[in-house]
């Protein structure tokens, strides 16, 4: 690990022990990972409002629901595969349909899990979370960003979903001014914009710097909210640039790329392309070979902005 | 707390004719269910708990929470008679815009503790709200109503699990033993008996009564609340489905059906019938 990179769920383990100081009202839940998910830091410090509830995820989101009815804010903690998938259906039934004040912080996201395999990495999290009416999605660039939108997501009354990683990543910005629903611009440009989510910003900051090389000027958008997605952001990056791209650590189906494209298909249709997991699941492997493998690299995206360039100049 | 055993079994009755004419006219709904349940409403909602209907909000109030949501009727008419809504809201059950949806809604209907209808989930949710309880340092007790059936999902038994590991020994479940569920007789769908011998390996203080009357419901409440044991407690109702409706006594058929016209009125005479005893 480098001296500037800290996870994302580290940085969350930090934020919850900070807010549970300020906020009496906020109890923790894990299924058993709160050494992984970080949650461990919060149960030491707040014993009495920590629960762990065992290798039974579905259980924990239905008692967070309950939690939630009786006017604490739970923050329930476990893998993102297992937040999403194995307990969809508490999601959405127990805290999604009644919108409880549930918040689920969900670590180990995407390929970057390593070598666990695909078993453990959640590559369709985001696509099953947007769908459910009502639940705020976020995914931090960082982990200064990761403190932020935890404090957010406590002020924010509703459902929210927090997606985390499990890799060290860089820290892009000490400070950012998180606000739910807005994308925070990183760089300017004017030939294309690239919009990202998670360790995929940076990534797109250094496609970035790729391009610059080759003449083009690309526009980078951490779009860290993506439900409600920035529009207004969105809008403004199509006028400006004309072409665009999206880059997720997520599968292309139901991620950022979903979201981004169908709103400017409908509102103001250019060129989009989505860098992302392409329809397959993952495999064992260091993070970085996984992020290599799944096409995950500036390269990558900085090619799919040369293309997206292309057909605008198409028209 | 006085309780008047003959104005729970009078609400009993009125509760039942409620959900045969709710059903009745909303052409769908589950009759069975909500009729082997009513006796339980009534001895929670005309005795045994905790409530005011004119603040519904207030913190310290005794939860119910109706796992098995199909039951909805019965809650709302349990709901309307205690002052939850008026009366006439029963008979927009399950229509566009009403506030008595098919199954329950926390967020549409007063005094409905948790949205509910995909079974399983209720007793995790009132393991929630008794964790809260305990947090609050309140005495209040949350109540859950679970069918038999129901207790073939998995979560139900991670949820007992739970509530046993961390002592919730204000939290009551009643499992409502009809013995039916859709595909038939719950012994021959999926059998998930010896249903007192699991509660009680989970960790439970378990009882075995009769479901249909109001006293020895109550009888079990307080004997459960008074247990010196820091445990969960459930109680296995032994109920008729169906019950006070003879023609829908026993008959799986009758888990999710509605009544027609001439059914309505059969059944209202036998329940009105019964009144008069």
């Amino acid at each position: 690990m480098r001296k500037n990179e800290v996870a994302t769920r580290e940085a969350y383990g930090q934020a919850l022990v900070e807010l549970g100081a300020e906020f009496p009202e906020i109890v923790v839940l894990d299924a058993d990972l709160s050494k992984s998910t970080m949650t461990a830091k919060f149960a030491a410090a707040y014993p009495d409002r920590f629960f762990n509830m065992g290798i039974a995820e579905a259980n924990m989101m239905g008692v967070a629901a309950g939690l939630a009815a009786s006017g604490k804010i739970p923050f329930a903690s476990t893998f993102a595969v297992f937040a999403t998938g194995r307990a969809f259906d508490q999601v959405r039934q127990s805290i999604g349909y009644p919108g409880l004040n549930v918040k689920i912080a969900a670590s180990h996201a995407g390929v970057t899990v390593g070598a666990d395999g695909a078993s453990h990495q959640s590559i369709e999290d985001i696509a099953l979370m947007r769908t459910i009416p009502g639940m705020t999605v976020i995914v931090p660039a960082d982990a200064s960003e990761t403190r932020e939108a935890c404090r957010a997501a406590v002020l924010h009354r509703g459902p929210v979903y927090l997606r985390l990683g499990r890799q060290p990543t860089p820290v892009l910005r000490e400070k950012w001014g998180f606000q739910i629903g807005r994308a925070t611009q990183l760089r300017d440009g004017t030939d294309v914009t690239i919009v990202a989510c998670g360790v995929m910003v940076n990534v797109s900051l250094q496609a970035a710097t790729l391009l610059e090389d080759e003449g083009i000027s690309a526009e980078v958008l951490n779009m860290s909210t993506l439900k409600p997605l920035d529009i207004t952001a969105l809008l403004e990056a199509a006028r400006r640039t004309g072409a665009l791209v999206c880059a997720e650590e997520h599968s292309t189906i139901g991620g950022l790329g979903s979201a981004v494209s169908q709103y400017l298909a409908s509102e103001y249709p250019v060129p989009v392309k989505c860098v992302g997991i392409r329809d397959s699941f993952g495999q064992s492997g260091s993070a970085a070979e996984l992020m290599e493998f799944y096409g995950l690299t500036p390269q990558a995206v900085a090619k799919a902005a040369v293309e997206a360039v292309g057909m605008k100049r198409r028209k | 707390m006085e309780l008047d055993y003959d104005l729970m079994r009078r609400k009993a009755r009125v509760i039942r004719r409620h959900v045969i004419e709710m059903i009745g006219e909303a052409g769908s709904g589950h009759p069975g269910g909500s009729l082997s349940c009513a006796d339980i409403l009534a001895a929670l909602y005309f005795g045994l708990m905790r409530l005011d209907p004119s603040a519904p909000d207030w913190a310290d109030r005794d939860r119910f929470i109706l796992s098995k949501g199909h039951a909805a009727p019965a809650l709302y008419a349990a709901l309307a008679e205690r002052g939850f809504f008026p009366v006439d809201w029963l008979k927009t059950l399950r229509k566009l815009s009403s506030r008595l949806q098919g199954h329950p809604d926390m967020r549409k209907t007063p005094g409905v503790e948790a949205s509910t209808g995909s079974l399983g989930q209720g007793l995790s949710f009132a393991c929630g709200v008794a964790l809260a309880g305990r947090l609050d340092g309140s005495e209040r007790v949350t109540y859950v109503l679970l069918g038999d059936g129901e207790c073939e999902e998995g979560q139900v038994w991670e949820a007992a699990m739970a509530a046993s590991h961390y002592k919730l020994n204000r939290l009551v479940v009643f499992v409502d033993h009809n013995g039916l569920q859709i595909d038939g007789p719950v012994e021959k769908v999926l059998s998930p008996e010896p249903l007192e011998d699991k509660w009680k390996a989970f960790g439970w203080d378990v009882q075995r009564i009769d479901g249909h009357d109001v006293k020895t419901i109550c009888g079990a409440v307080r004997s459960a609340l008074e247990s010196p044991w820091p445990r969960p407690h459930c109680i296995i109702a032994d109920t008729v489905k169906g019950k006070g409706v003879s023609f829908m006594e026993g008959q799986v058929d009758w888990h999710g059906k509605a009544p027609n016209q001439e059914q309505v009125r059969m059944a209202l005479k036998e329940l009105a019938a019964d009144e008069e005893k």
